[in-house]
């Protein structure tokens, strides 16, 4: 590692790698020393992977900070029953997915809370079927390029995290599960403890709005300008 | 089971089953088989997957340096705490 850890409080080399364990065994260092540069060594590259996940998950950066630092404790109290080391990164996603779900679960079991964040804004309540394809999909190649293009060209990556920041808890926590932690649909239903059924039907409904709020901010910004909704679908 | 040819409607009602690889190989197969073929589908599969690689380039967000420094004093914390845990 030629880079500095901005964990370790020393900076001592890296010493040796970790002896392979057997199945049913568990991991063993040395001493403590080489415990924490073991485990700082495959945190660190982890670190903005772990925040952004958070940050979309809660979308607020002190909640996404409380979950990382929650979920990195835990992993490291439990660090001795990780069996395999080769899975570390997913063990540890799996901690912080949890870590979030926990949180998520207490906040949503208060009245309040949970009538928010079930609620869709009243524009949303249409984009069922939404597709931003169909709004700019040209079957003929412009001479300046496709709508497409433009559109991927010109969309901001905050402009895309505000979109899906804007999305109602339950359809902002499944389309990240799924497609910014690649979980699988299954894995979804039970880390949720939601039917398969409604995981595809909070995919499709996530995907639907979270299009439509890029159409609609495409437009703004003028991407669109002069070009008409297609598919009979609301501006 | 052997090869299907699918109609566009079928591929396009699959298609976020297939990006989300929760087909099986079959049918994965099948989808990948008329995307070869068809223009329009290719065209519709290939932008959905550059928003899906947008979306989840979207959970990598540089981390504050106050929650290096965070976490670093909790690990501190537990390492004065705890015992040498070595075997």
């Amino acid at each position: 590692m030629t880079r500095t850890s901005q964990l370790t409080r020393s900076s001592t080399a890296w010493l040796a790698p970790l002896r392979r364990v057997e199945p049913g065994d568990v991991m063993t260092f040395r001493d403590a020393t080489h415990r924490r540069q073991w485990f700082e060594q495959r945190l660190e590259p982890l670190m903005d992977r772990l925040y952004g996940t958070a940050l979309r998950l809660t979308r607020n950066p002190d909640d996404a900070e409380d979950i990382v630092a929650e979920a990195v404790v835990r992993a490291w109290t439990r660090l001795d029953k990780l069996r395999d080391p080769e899975r570390f990164d997913a063990w540890l996603f799996h901690i912080l997915t949890n870590t979030f779900i926990s949180e998520w679960r207490r906040r949503q079991s208060r009245p309040r809370a949970a009538a928010d964040s079930d609620t869709a804004a009243p524009d949303d309540l249409d984009a069922d079927g939404f597709t931003l394809f169909q709004q700019l999909h040209q079957p003929f190649l412009l001479w300046w390029g496709s709508l497409e293009d433009q559109f991927f060209n010109s969309l901001l990556q905050e402009e895309l995290q505000e979109a899906l920041d804007a999305l109602p808890d339950p359809y902002r926590v499944a389309i990240v599960l799924v497609e910014v932690q690649g979980y699988t649909y299954e894995e979804v239903s039970g880390l949720l403890g939601i039917p398969l059924g409604t995981v595809r039907s909070r995919l499709n409904r996530a995907r639907s709005l979270l299009q439509k709020r890029l159409w609609q901010q495409a437009k703004e910004v003028g991407m669109a300008a002069g070009h008409t909704d297609k598919g009979g679908q609301k501006p | 089971m052997s090869p299907r040819d699918l109609s566009c409607e079928e591929v396009i009602e699959r298609l976020f089953d297939y990006l989300d690889r929760e087909l099986d190989h079959q049918q994965t197969a099948d989808i990948e088989r008329h995307l070869s073929r068809c223009r329009d589908c290719f065209t519709r599969a290939e932008f959905e997957k550059r928003l899906r690689a947008r979306v989840a380039a979207s959970g990598t967000v540089k981390a504050p340096p106050r929650l290096y420094r965070r976490i670093g004093s909790l690990l501190d914390r537990f390492d004065d705490d705890e015992p040498d845990r070595s075997h």
